[in-house]
């Protein structure tokens, strides 16, 4: 009876909420600032030319930065919930799929630098090539091809915090010569093209930590 | 204005330094540490903790200087702020702007001062090997450049993200090595971190969608302007967001398991600090871009779940069995005289009143958290039973819990004191002296749980206890930590004239 | 109505039914999927809400992809989470509180 009410109430409130919400927009007028222009007149000077890109990388690039911050966070908070150690032992798959598997991974990773490449021009970039990376990894984990992984090396443990520790630098030297990721516009195409590759590789060995770290065997 | 500060006048040397801006490498700098301690793998990086968190008191010392040497500092909540920083160069509404003024500079100078303390405590904590201090370090610098990152952000959407990295380290923390009690606690504060920040994340597009910017600089000239109905929604829903993971009465229930279930560092972090940081993003909303949308119902409404909270937070906290509980219970409760000062800020000295309660309770409460820690390590339970007779034998740690409780209570000289104090001024100058009844009445609520702890540990004998075998011992340095935070939140009471000319509200 | 605003009323209605769920839902994997069931509505409000005429303007677009990126990252902790608590009480629901 309670939980009947509690449902009656949560719906009741929801409906309300979005019947407001939908009148307020529908009497939304223009709004005071338009930010499509500003961002495409220094476009020149982002080093990029892709307006999405830019605004990512350069114009609000130190979001981007505290974003990678949160997926690292995510996987230390994978790690310290841990668990006893011990990884699974992989179940191998049909012949027939590990070798599909095989052929498809290096696939990926040429998908993953030209994702990578088309970035500064075409919707894409470091986090979509470095998903990729990491689907490969799970797919090559699937077909029992490699094993679940155990508390992380140092060899990984570098891998996975170096795009973002290279980012940081990048940021950091920037800001020793003026501002926080303040990109000289001379500069800007290469040191954003060197953060999007170091980012590539971390965020596929991040993503694919968050599959991998959890399939170890919890007991 | 500059004279009193002379103190701080050797530390003001920004215009030498000019790279040296500590509002961007106090974001910079935690997150150096934190990622280098990663590297350095499981269990390490105490020692860069320490060396950062300590340059970061220095910069955070440093950038109060410099809003405090800048005489003609406008009032706290004005759009130019006296400390600036264009990221990337572009300035806002293109780019983010970081900015502080005396309350963003306050709120740093506590963070760090309280983390390098608890720094000091969880080295000693955590022993080798311990899968709850594994990744704890890394961790905590996420935590910190979070919440610094929040308290000089001056855009909305970049407050969201900060908003989520300290919710998520947050609970990184709060599961670390946890068992089914600790891992349940770390889900329900994930869930309802995730929502507020959701419904905060909603307002801010809402925001976006009415005038095309996130900057508060821009917004706030436009909101006073004119504020479609939208707006009115999108500013419910932040304030909501905030409230539910700032745990206001009654949207608390997540924080007595979160920070009871934790290890004793991560309890006095989450205290002390985290919950500020939502409290500070309100009073940042609500004296700025929001001003002109809240009737004075909603600063009323406000109080009264304030005052709800000071009620039940400290029942609980009288009711409670175990001592980790009892303490997080008397959070709650201190977090609801931060609400009072809603309806009073017409006043300047409300303000105050509330950074100085952000302070008091801040200090205390790690101290108090740390003390419990010694506690629970000397006796070996979370109970307030078992500390019989305790006094024998950890001495400073009661004598710290003591103090603490002395500023929770709002004795003189305590910097409690004078946090109660200028509410109960600020209150009854305005003829609200129902708060002023409040505030006090809460005072003698937090004496009965502070005295019921205390009362146990020296009056009820301990003799039972002396048979249990050997006292495992317990390492000074926790007890020191312990004892320096408390005694900080007392003799803050006698040097709060330095924190209130910070603040510069209206001057 | 503009497709834009189309979006933006279609996230607000998504929003609500994720916020309903992460309350209502006590199966933890589900509530999970309620959360990013919400925040999926407020980056189409976000996104939708902006759209005004025929180009697309570039800074709602990164900000989903950053909430995108932070929504990802609370997703996979939960689910490690949730994981862990059913490998230690073999249930996928949250146990109750004893409240003290």
């Amino acid at each position: 009876m309670k939980a009947l009410a509690k449902t009656f109430v949560v719906v009741w409130l929801a409906l309300v909420f979005v019947a407001a919400a939908i009148g307020a927009m529908l009497e939304l007028g223009p709004a005071a600032l338009d930010l499509r222009a500003p961002v495409t007149d220094h476009l020149t000077d982002t080093g990029v030319s892709h307006p999405v890109t830019a605004v990512l990388l350069n114009y609000r690039g130190y979001d981007t930065l505290l974003e990678i911050a949160v997926l690292l966070l995510a996987l230390l908070g994978i790690l310290a919930a841990g668990g006893a150690a011990g990884s699974a032992a992989p179940k191998a798959a049909h012949p027939m799929l590990q070798a599909s598997a095989r052929l498809a991974a290096p696939l990926m990773i040429l998908v993953a630098v030209y994702l990578l490449w088309a970035g500064a021009f075409l919707p894409g970039g470091a986090f979509q090539a470095g998903a990729v990376l990491a689907a490969a990894a799970v797919l090559l984990h699937l077909v029992g091809l490699t094993r679940g992984w155990d508390s992380p090396r140092l060899r990984l443990r570098l891998g996975l915090a170096g795009g973002f520790a290279l980012f940081l630098a990048v940021a950091a030297a920037l800001l020793t010569q003026g501002a926080l990721l303040g990109f000289p516009p001379a500069w800007a195409g290469e040191l954003i093209m060197l953060i999007e590759a170091g980012l590539t590789v971390s965020l596929g060995l991040i993503l694919a930590g968050f599959f991998l770290f959890l399939s170890r065997d919890l007991r | 204005m500059t004279d009193a500060l002379d103190w701080l006048a050797p530390l003001v040397s920004l215009d030498r330094l000019a790279w040296l801006d500590p509002l961007a490498w106090l974001v910079v700098l935690p997150l150096g540490w934190a990622t280098l301690a990663f590297v350095l793998g499981s269990g390490r990086g105490a020692w860069a903790a320490l060396a950062g968190v300590s340059l970061q008191l220095w910069l955070a010392v440093e950038l109060a200087g410099t809003i405090l040497a800048d005489g003609a500092t406008p009032p706290v909540g004005a759009s130019e702020m006296a400390a600036h920083h264009a990221v990337g160069g572009w300035g806002a509404p293109l780019g983010i702007d970081l900015a502080a003024d005396g309350l963003s500079a306050a709120m740093l100078i506590l963070t760090q001062m309280v983390a390098l303390p608890l720094a000091v405590y969880a080295r000693a904590y955590f022993k080798a090997g311990d899968p709850a201090g594994a990744w704890f370090w890394p961790l905590m610098g996420f935590l910190i450049a979070g919440l610094n990152a929040l308290f000089v952000s001056a855009d909305l959407f970049n407050l969201y993200v900060t908003l989520e990295l300290v919710g998520l380290a947050s609970v990184g923390i709060v599961a670390a090595g946890g068992g089914a009690q600790q891992l349940a606690a770390a889900l329900r504060y994930l869930f309802v971190s995730l929502v507020g920040s959701g419904a905060y994340l909603l307002g801010v597009a809402l925001i976006y969608g009415a005038y095309g910017t996130v900057s508060i600089a821009t917004l706030t000239p436009l909101i006073a302007a004119e504020a479609p109905r939208l707006v009115w929604l999108a500013a419910g829903l932040m304030l909501v967001g905030l409230l539910l993971k700032t745990a206001l009465f009654p949207f608390h229930f997540w924080l007595p398991p979160a920070h009871g279930s934790a290890p004793a560092p991560v309890s006095a972090l989450l205290s002390a600090l985290v919950v500020k940081a939502s409290f500070y993003l309100i009073l940042r909303l609500w004296i700025g871009p929001l001003e002109p949308l809240l009737p004075a119902a909603a600063a009323w409404l406000a109080a009264l779940l304030g005052a709800l909270a000071i009620f039940w937070g400290s029942y609980r906290a009288i009711r409670a069995v175990k001592l980790k509980r009892l303490i997080a219970y008397s959070t709650v409760a201190q977090l609801g005289y931060l609400f009072l000062i809603f309806p009073l800020l017409a006043q300047p000295a409300a303000l105050q009143a509330g950074v100085m309660q952000v302070f008091a309770h801040g200090l205390a409460k790690a101290g108090m958290f740390a003390a419990a820690g010694v506690m629970i390590r000397a006796t070996g339970q979370d109970t307030v039973a078992g500390l019989a007779g305790a006094v024998d034998r950890l001495p400073v740690t009661l004598f710290a819990f003591g103090l603490a409780g002395m500023t929770l209570m709002g004795l003189p000289p305590s910097s409690g004191f004078l946090a109660k104090w200028q509410i109960i001024e600020a209150a009854l100058a305005q003829g609200y002296w129902i708060i002023a009844v409040v505030a006090l009445a809460g005072g003698l609520l937090a004496a009965l749980y502070v005295f019921r702890v205390l009362r146990q540990a020296f009056l009820v004998s301990g003799a039972d206890v002396a048979e249990r075998g050997p006292v495992p011992a317990v390492p000074r340095t926790l007890e020191w930590s312990a004892f320096v935070l408390a005694a900080a939140s007392v003799l803050l009471g006698l040097r709060g004239v330095e924190l209130m000319r910070l603040l510069g509200a209206g001057a | 109505m503009t497709s834009g605003l189309l979006f933006a009323l279609v996230g607000v209605a998504l929003f609500a039914l994720g916020v309903a769920g992460v309350v209502l839902i006590a199966q933890l994997p589900r509530r999970i999927l309620a959360f990013n069931l919400m925040g999926s509505g407020a980056f189409l409000v976000l996104v939708g809400l902006a759209q005004r005429g025929d180009l697309p303007d570039p800074v709602p677009h990164a900000m989903v992809l950053t909430g995108i990126v932070v929504a990802v990252a609370a997703t996979a902790l939960a689910l490690a989470l949730v994981r862990r608590l059913h490998a230690l009480t073999g249930r996928l629901q949250l146990p109750e509180d004893d409240g003290d």
